[in-house]
């Protein structure tokens, strides 16, 4: 089906633990070019956690991460991006005393040949990827704590492309949007999508997730339950398999790093 | 595009006055101007109260010169709160480096080089401003990396740096200073006298306008909203017409008669009939706060470093996300503050001409009270350096207001203490309405 089967992003057998809480026990992700890999499952089911893992954030106690088939280390948020990964957190992570222009260009603020910052280049930058983005954001240099919903997180998705993402990670994208807002979150999607990005989305809404998503990763408990083309099951065999942990037949159940090269290739 | 949002705000705005409306124009901050207003207000109450004392160019000058060290702590310490920390121990800081300055300068040195040789000023300070640099980096280090609570560190440190400030020579006075060293605290030594005055206005104007007409080339360039030509012409005449006011009001206040005599016989001039008029001119501590002032401005506008400390103050979670190293940037902001501390250190003995161990009691209060007017928000993200000067001001024209009208000094405390739970109370009310 695919030409090149080198993943994008492969995560494997990787697990970290709180305490004496296994947030995320023995898991394997994989995630390839222009796809959309949806990544479901309650709240403590060590979604966030595993994701978390990748951009930086959390080191994990055991398991390895390639990318593009190389071994990566990440160590921190500034490794991952050089990896090209870029994370929009559930939270936004935005400083809301800052203007948007800010914003975008936290951690990697373009400077002058003095060394100061360059507002008006970063402004004319702005200006650039937002009107890309969404054609009706105005306010640049406003604090974004005054930016509808809408609009924060347009902030949050442009953050992310500004610097050319190639591994995108999306923790509940939609969670605080309106229908409309929602569907334009959608479209940005499918545009990111067809430049060849992958993506994780994470996502409790299951309409979205059939909406968006070419394969589905069910949590729970930190440890995967299964695996499955989107096409391949139904929406309620994906909430048997968030509420209950049952693994339907189109699925590929558990960790997929211990089926080894005999890995069946219709779950990929 | 922008045109778009242009209609709607004229339409909110329409009702303003014009007055209103161009000030809008100028984009200042309402904080500012209030802070603004507030000034001077307190000051044209007091001129009445004190029976016309307080708007005096004598007065005014040594409100400037005793305002100096606060405002110069106060720029750090907006730093400081922007990022959600607090320093309680500035005032001990400043009498502990105040000590090891004149031990340095009299006990020294002068036996090292001999008495009051030339560079003597110059290693005093550079030895208190190092230390002030490693007392600042060593209480940073316990916020930034070890995780203690700054409110714990700095309290800890308040006792500390007072106990220490006492051991240096178990508790002795240390005076007087060198000569030159005393520069740095005013009088009419340490000014520059009217000429140079006016030439430091000169040099400030020209570098207002030119700011001014800088940024306004360099947004017409990308074809981004402008500010009305009005609005521009303004701001720039206003802060011109403010520079020059003060070279006035400072170059107007005459050397005291004593001073006149002295300088008359070390150089065998002798007085014509009635003395002679030397101005004070602008007195060096004050020109030294106002380059610090524009070097903090500098650095929390316009580098990386100050807009992660805003950024720190708005969202920490999110500065670190972004790859920010916050540790790193929370222990240069203690390290900045702990030299400022020692630049107000210097200020403080030269000015006293002694070093005490008592020195800087309770000016921490003063410095965070005078950021906290000044506009900086204590919950973080928010202020600004000018704001705090502008606070640092008012903190002291309270005290030596009272001072001037003959208040007892508890009842001093308990104006300043009421003053700063109200700039508070009126803060969270600001922000309450008029944020969003």
């Amino acid at each position: 089906m695919r030409s090149a089967p080198i993943p994008l992003v492969e995560m494997r057998n990787i697990s970290l633990a709180f305490g004496g809480v296994h947030a995320v026990d023995r898991v394997s992700i994989d995630l390839y070019e222009g796809e959309v890999m949806a990544l479901v499952g309650h709240n403590g089911a060590g979604k966030s956690t595993l994701i978390k893992i990748l951009s930086g954030a959390f080191k994990p106690d055991a398991g390895e991460i390639s990318i593009r088939g190389e071994p990566a280390t990440i160590d921190n948020p500034r490794e991952a991006r050089q990896y090209g990964i870029e994370t929009i957190y559930q939270t936004l992570a935005l400083a809301d005393n800052l203007d948007t222009v800010a914003n975008l260009f936290l951690g990697r603020e373009l400077r002058t040949n003095w060394r100061t910052l360059d507002d008006i280049t970063m402004e004319a930058e702005a200006r650039k990827v937002m009107s890309r983005l969404n054609p009706h954001f105005q306010r640049l240099k406003d604090p974004v704590k005054v930016l509808s919903g809408g609009e924060r997180q347009s902030v949050a998705i442009a953050r992310a492309i500004l610097f050319d993402a190639r591994i995108l990670i999306m923790d509940e994208p939609t969670a605080a949007l309106g229908p409309q807002e929602t569907a334009q979150v959608g479209a940005l999607v499918r545009q990111l999508k067809s430049d060849g990005i992958g993506i994780f989305l994470i996502s409790h809404d299951i309409h979205d997730v059939f909406d968006l998503a070419d394969r589905i990763c069910v949590m729970k408990n930190g440890r995967v339950v299964g695996t499955a083309r989107i096409e391949h099951v139904t929406k309620d065999e994906v909430l048997g398999m968030i509420i209950l942990g049952k693994c339907p037949p189109a699925a590929l159940p558990g960790n997929f790093a211990d089926y080894g090269a005999a890995r069946p290739r219709e779950f990929i | 595009m922008n045109q778009a949002s242009t209609p709607a705000r004229h339409a909110r705005s329409g009702h303003l006055s014009p007055l209103i409306h161009l000030l809008k124009a100028t984009e200042l901050d309402a904080r500012l101007v209030g802070t603004v207003a507030a000034l001077l207000l307190i000051w044209i109450v007091l001129h009445v109260l004190s029976g016309g004392l307080f708007l005096t160019p004598r007065n005014l000058w040594n409100l400037a010169v005793q305002s100096s060290p606060i405002a110069i702590m106060a720029t750090g310490m907006v730093l400081v709160i922007v990022t959600r920390n607090i320093d309680l121990s500035i005032g001990s800081m400043l009498g502990f480096i105040g000590m090891i300055m004149g031990v340095v300068q009299v006990d020294l040195l002068p036996k090292l080089l001999g008495y009051e040789h030339p560079a003597i000023w110059l290693l005093a300070l550079a030895t208190g401003l190092v230390l002030g640099i490693v007392l600042g980096a060593t209480q940073g280090f316990a916020i930034a990396y070890l995780g203690i609570p700054s409110f714990i560190v700095t309290l800890g440190g308040l006792l500390i740096w007072r106990g220490a400030a006492w051991w240096v020579t178990s508790g002795q006075t240390v005076a007087p200073l060198d000569n030159r060293f005393r520069l740095l605290g005013g009088g009419p030594e340490g000014s520059i006298g009217a000429a140079w005055s006016w030439m430091v206005g000169i040099v400030a104007c020209a570098a207002i306008v030119l700011l001014l007409a800088h940024r306004r080339a360099g947004r017409k360039k990308l074809n981004f909203a402008l500010r009305p030509m009005v609005a521009e012409i303004l701001l720039g005449g206003v802060a011109c017409a403010l520079v020059l006011a003060a070279v006035a009001i400072v170059n107007a206040y005459p050397w005291p008669i004593g001073s006149v005599r002295r300088y008359a016989e070390a150089n065998h001039i002798t007085l014509p009939e009635g003395g002679v008029f030397i101005a004070h001119g602008i007195a060096i501590p004050v020109l030294i706060a106002i380059g610090v002032g524009v070097a903090m401005t500098f650095l929390a506008t316009r580098t990386r470093y100050g807009r992660y400390v805003y950024a720190i103050g708005g969202n920490p979670e999110a500065t670190q996300l972004a790859g920010v190293d916050t540790h790193w940037v929370i222990m240069k902001t203690f390290i900045l503050m702990g030299f400022l501390a020692a630049i107000a250190g210097a200020l403080s003995i030269a000015r006293l001409n002694a070093a005490t161990n008592s020195e800087g009691t309770l000016a921490e209060l003063l410095v965070i009270a005078a950021s906290v007017i000044g506009g900086t928000s204590i919950a973080g993200g928010v202020g600004t350096v000018a704001g705090a000067m502008l606070g640092a001001v008012l903190m002291q024209s309270l005290q030596s207001g009272m001072v001037l009208l003959g208040v007892d000094t508890p009842l001093q405390s308990i104006a300043v203490g009421a003053v700063l739970v109200v700039a508070v109370w009126l803060d969270t009310v600001y922000r309450r309405r008029w944020a969003r």
